[in-house]
């Protein structure tokens, strides 16, 4: 069973109707004891860096998470906001400590100079580093849609798992052992999405 | 490098899909959720929907319709008309929306865009913003479905939503909505080089060629389209091959 955290931070919907089309079994909750009986987890996500961590430690998601995900091994997706929430701080709206997860920090993109339209609004191709089940039968270069102003910067280089390029490259997807995160979203990007989330659900860690 | 889009657009009502010429004169073209499946199939970058049902009873039919769009096609849908509060984004959103679009709310309010994005985030808030050239030559705003003056110029308005925190800017031109004359170039051009935010050129395209044209020579950084994707044999798969055959960046639909 697929576990998708709802922390009231938007299209949770989406994620899961795909993940079901897909033939899983979804639950979509914010109660830890609901959640626990998952197997898998996703932190779907759009809206303020702030704004997700208030509401996840509101409901003490954030500890849930890090018993399940630290402790017991078990495998999570971050989705956009939910990978961006990852990393130790955000600098949206104000520096917000964030779950920690990968080290990093998320970074707001800094284009105008360049001419280059924030938010990073549209489909863009996605580098591929290394093996990563996620990317299994997709063809390097695969355009996912983005829809993003922040960025997060990884402090060790090979937490980085897919890059794209927008001014400058940056983390399109980011993985330490059973933790992984996109930036783009999978479940808006048709096809190819649905092959990464289909990835995510068969995966054997 | 980030793909030109291309936008196919559904004006609803009453639940149909309808389309007019310079917003009047509205006819029947059919299910929206079957024309979304269909663009979904052939690889439109991204949906739009915008609502002109005017009985508020009558609305819940939009709701009914992102969610059942939501269920079938797993692209991005930006979904709009008749916008007035925090709760009805919210509303959208949880039944399968991205992003809202907020034309006459934000005129009545510009500070609505602002208590928007702080909620939903910039990138859910594109500011809808109907254009239409006065006698004297001057562009002048308008809402309410295009039949209010709001006495303000199309770069004015967009620089203030901008500001407010409006991430994306759809901008149609009324006179040449449904003509298929191709998009008012100039009009889209003037407010894609004064924002920094994505402009959705919208209004008029009748070619291939024109949707080329909102791109290079109007600057916008999507384009959107309804008319010719609905009533002629062009396709969201020809224009993809058109656009990049003229050199655009357009997505590669290969995934191995």
């Amino acid at each position: 069973m697929i576990g998708i955290v709802d922390y009231g931070m938007g299209n949770l919907r989406s994620v899961a109707k795909a993940f079901e089309l897909l033939g899983a079994e979804v639950i979509v909750s914010g109660k830890p004891e609901e959640l626990r009986a998952a197997e898998k987890l996703v932190l779907p996500g759009v809206g303020a860096f702030g704004d997700g961590m208030a509401n996840l430690r509101r409901i003490e998601l954030d500890k849930f998470l890090e018993g399940e995900v630290l402790g017991k091994k078990k495998p999570l997706l971050g989705i956009c906001l939910g990978m961006q929430l990852l990393a130790r701080e955000g600098f949206e709206r104000g520096r917000n400590t964030g779950l920690g997860f990968i080290g990093g920090k998320v970074a707001k993109f800094e284009l105008e100079a360049q001419g280059l339209k924030v938010p990073h609004v549209g489909w863009n191709e996605v580098r591929f580093i290394g093996e990563n089940p996620l990317f299994k039968g997709l063809k390097d270069g695969t355009c996912f849609y983005f829809v993003h102003s922040y960025h997060m910067v990884c402090d060790d280089k090979k937490d980085v798992s897919a890059v794209c390029d927008y001014g400058h490259e940056f983390a399109a997807a980011v993985r330490r052992g059973n933790i992984f995160g996109t930036q783009f979203h999978p479940e808006k990007s048709q096809e190819a999405g649905l092959r990464v989330l289909e990835n995510y659900m068969d995966m054997q860690l | 490098m980030l793909k030109v889009r291309i936008i196919p657009s559904l004006l609803l009502r009453e639940g149909r899909c309808v389309k007019g010429v310079k917003f009047r004169d509205f006819r029947d073209t059919g299910n929206p959720v079957t024309a979304a499946k269909i663009y979904d199939a052939q690889g439109a970058d991204e949906l739009l929907f915008l609502d002109i049902t005017a009985s508020t009873e009558k609305r819940s039919i939009l709701f009914d319709i992102v969610s059942k769009t939501a269920e079938a096609c797993f692209m991005p849908l930006c979904v709009g008309g008749g916008i007035r509060s925090i709760e009805d984004i919210r509303k959208l959103l949880l039944v399968g929306a991205d992003k809202v679009s907020i034309n006459t709310a934000a005129l009545d309010r510009p500070e609505f865009i602002n208590e928007a994005a702080e909620v939903f985030g910039n990138q859910c808030i594109v500011a809808s913003i109907d254009v239409r050239k006065r006698v004297d030559g001057e562009y002048e705003v308008f809402s309410d479905c295009g039949t209010k003056a709001r006495g303000i110029g199309p770069v004015e308005w967009a620089k203030e939503a901008v500001a407010q925190g409006a991430g994306e800017i759809l901008l149609t031109s009324i006179d040449q909505e449904g003509t298929r004359k191709g998009y008012d170039l100039g009009l889209i051009r003037m407010v894609a080089d004064t924002v920094e935010v994505p402009v959705i050129a919208s209004g008029g395209v009748g070619s291939l060629q024109d949707l080329v044209d909102g791109i290079v020579r109007g600057h916008a950084s999507a384009v959107s389209a309804a008319s010719i994707f609905h009533f002629t044999d062009q396709s969201i798969i020809k224009a993809r091959t058109y656009m990049k055959e003229a050199g655009l960046d357009v997505r590669s639909m290969e995934l191995r």
